[in-house]
């Protein structure tokens, strides 16, 4: 039954990168929407929030994403709770990913000079609008590269999902390397896939970044 | 009645008192120049006033709200007190025009067209109606001083507080900026000034206050203190910054 790799597999190898491209995108989106909540409490004005918001970093950048994968798929089956691969995966990467956008962003917040939040305060701006209209806008162009930056990772991190069994370029690189026995030929070609999908948005980041080094 | 009221404050930061037992009271259409050297507590006292530092002791009352107290409607004094700093901490990502109308948009719900034709013209009272549309990076020092003051004036306040705006300016531009300043005091706008401008101090000054050490030290006639200082200590300043 072994088959040789050719033209047929590498054309389900590129199918699959869809299903990286979507779980990357639910990730981003999960990570971005606890993300930014995760950044506004850490520089809100109050103490024990901000420590809570500070101790949740903490927890989910000192363990390992593949752990919560595992911890989500096969830990809470056992309570009799059925988990879906997607939803483990989504909920998995969300957690994980909200962790370090909201350290990006909270930098980039944060990297605002405290006269900005003042000349708000001191127009009648309440805290909030001052996040709205003063300093979450001259932030957006600091957090643009390292945003980028992390999406590369994430990109690359949701190969992990594979140990769960979610068929996505890396687990469809293990499924036709089992086929085929061209391992190398096989994880190569995935390999130039994320490749190919991670270099331009490298490229992007630093374009960005150049031009909002010389912008105002 | 006063429309500033200082009683008694006193301002620390952990163990250094800045304030001591400051009192003062500010009629509608003085123009006070408060001196001193640097760490003295003249632009801590200045901040006070509007609330962006909080106080420990003592009370602030300005227009009837009281500034110090735990719940201060801190958005209604601060659309009728203005203030102005040494770095003019202008928003360098939104134009002249968007800088000055934003306060007036969101806070006071003003119509943008409206906002644009407020923003006109108080740029004209500063004498930069062409540059609505600019922005900061693309203006002088003492230009961005002028649109900060103009952003201030933008929301029609009761009161001005100048926090040594001119002290980041070399003299050429620090002239265009006292310009204003002087158009400001005529017009009959309340002011507190702290200031390094003696000569400013002295001709449009309606009081002066001389800060040492967290107090006020000396007060009076701008023309008679210096002419005549009571204190040793306002002697030895004069004497250091007029020379």
């Amino acid at each position: 039954m072994i088959r040789t790799f050719g033209t047929t597999d590498i054309l389900y190898l590129v199918a699959a990168a869809r299903w990286t491209l979507l779980l990357t995108a639910i990730a981003f989106v999960g990570a971005a929407a606890i993300g930014m909540v995760v950044a506004l409490i850490r520089v809100a004005p109050f103490k024990p929030a901000r420590f809570l918001a500070g101790a949740y970093i903490q927890v989910v950048q000192g363990t390992p994403l593949l752990v919560w994968l595992f911890v989500i798929f096969f830990g809470v089956p056992l309570l009799g709770v059925t988990v879906n691969p997607w939803i483990a995966a989504a909920l998995a990467f969300s957690v994980y990913g909200s962790a370090f956008l909201g350290e990006i962003w909270r930098g980039a917040l944060q990297s605002i000079p405290k006269t900005q939040w003042e000349a708000g305060a001191s127009l009648g701006l309440s805290t909030a609008e001052q996040l709205r209209h003063v300093i979450i806008p001259q932030s957006v162009r600091i957090a643009i590269p390292p945003t980028v930056g992390f999406l590369v990772q994430l990109i690359k991190n949701t190969s992990l999902a594979a140990t769960i069994g979610l068929v996505e370029l890396t687990r469809e690189g293990q499924l036709t390397a089992a086929g085929t026995f061209a391992s190398f030929s096989v994880y190569l070609t995935v390999a130039a896939l994320y490749f190919a999908i991670c270099f331009p948005l490298t490229q992007w980041s630093r374009s960005l970044e150049r031009k909002l080094n010389v912008a105002r | 009645m006063s429309l500033v009221e200082l009683k008694g404050i006193t301002k620390r930061y952990g163990e250094v008192t800045v304030l001591k037992d400051v009192s003062l009271s500010v009629e509608p259409g003085e123009v006070v120049a408060v001196i001193g050297r640097s760490g003295s507590g003249k632009s801590t006292m200045l901040r006070c006033v509007n609330g962006l530092e909080p106080i420990q002791g003592g009370s602030i009352t300005v227009d009837g709200i009281e500034v110090s107290a735990p719940k201060a409607d801190l958005r209604t004094l601060r659309q009728r007190v203005g203030i102005v700093f040494q770095s003019f901490n202008l928003f360098p990502h939104l134009s002249v025009a968007d800088n000055i109308t934003l306060a007036p948009r969101i806070v006071k719900k003003m119509e943008p067209g409206a906002a644009r034709k407020l923003a006109a013209d108080v740029l004209a009272r500063v004498g930069l109606a062409e540059k609505l549309d600019a922005y900061p990076d693309q203006l002088s020092g003492g230009q961005q001083q002028r649109v900060a003051i103009a952003r201030s004036l933008a929301m029609q306040p009761k009161l001005m507080l100048f926090d040594e705006v001119t002290s980041a300016l070399d003299p050429e531009l620090t002239g265009e900026v006292l310009k204003v300043l002087e158009d400001m005091a005529r017009d009959g706008m309340t002011m507190i000034l702290v200031t390094h401008e003696m000569g400013f101090a002295r001709r449009f000054g309606s009081r002066l206050l001389f800060m040492h050490e967290g107090r006020i030290h000396e007060q009076g006639k701008p023309a008679d203190l210096f002419a005549a200082p009571k204190t040793p200590e306002l002697a030895t300043f004069l004497n250091a910054v007029l020379h």
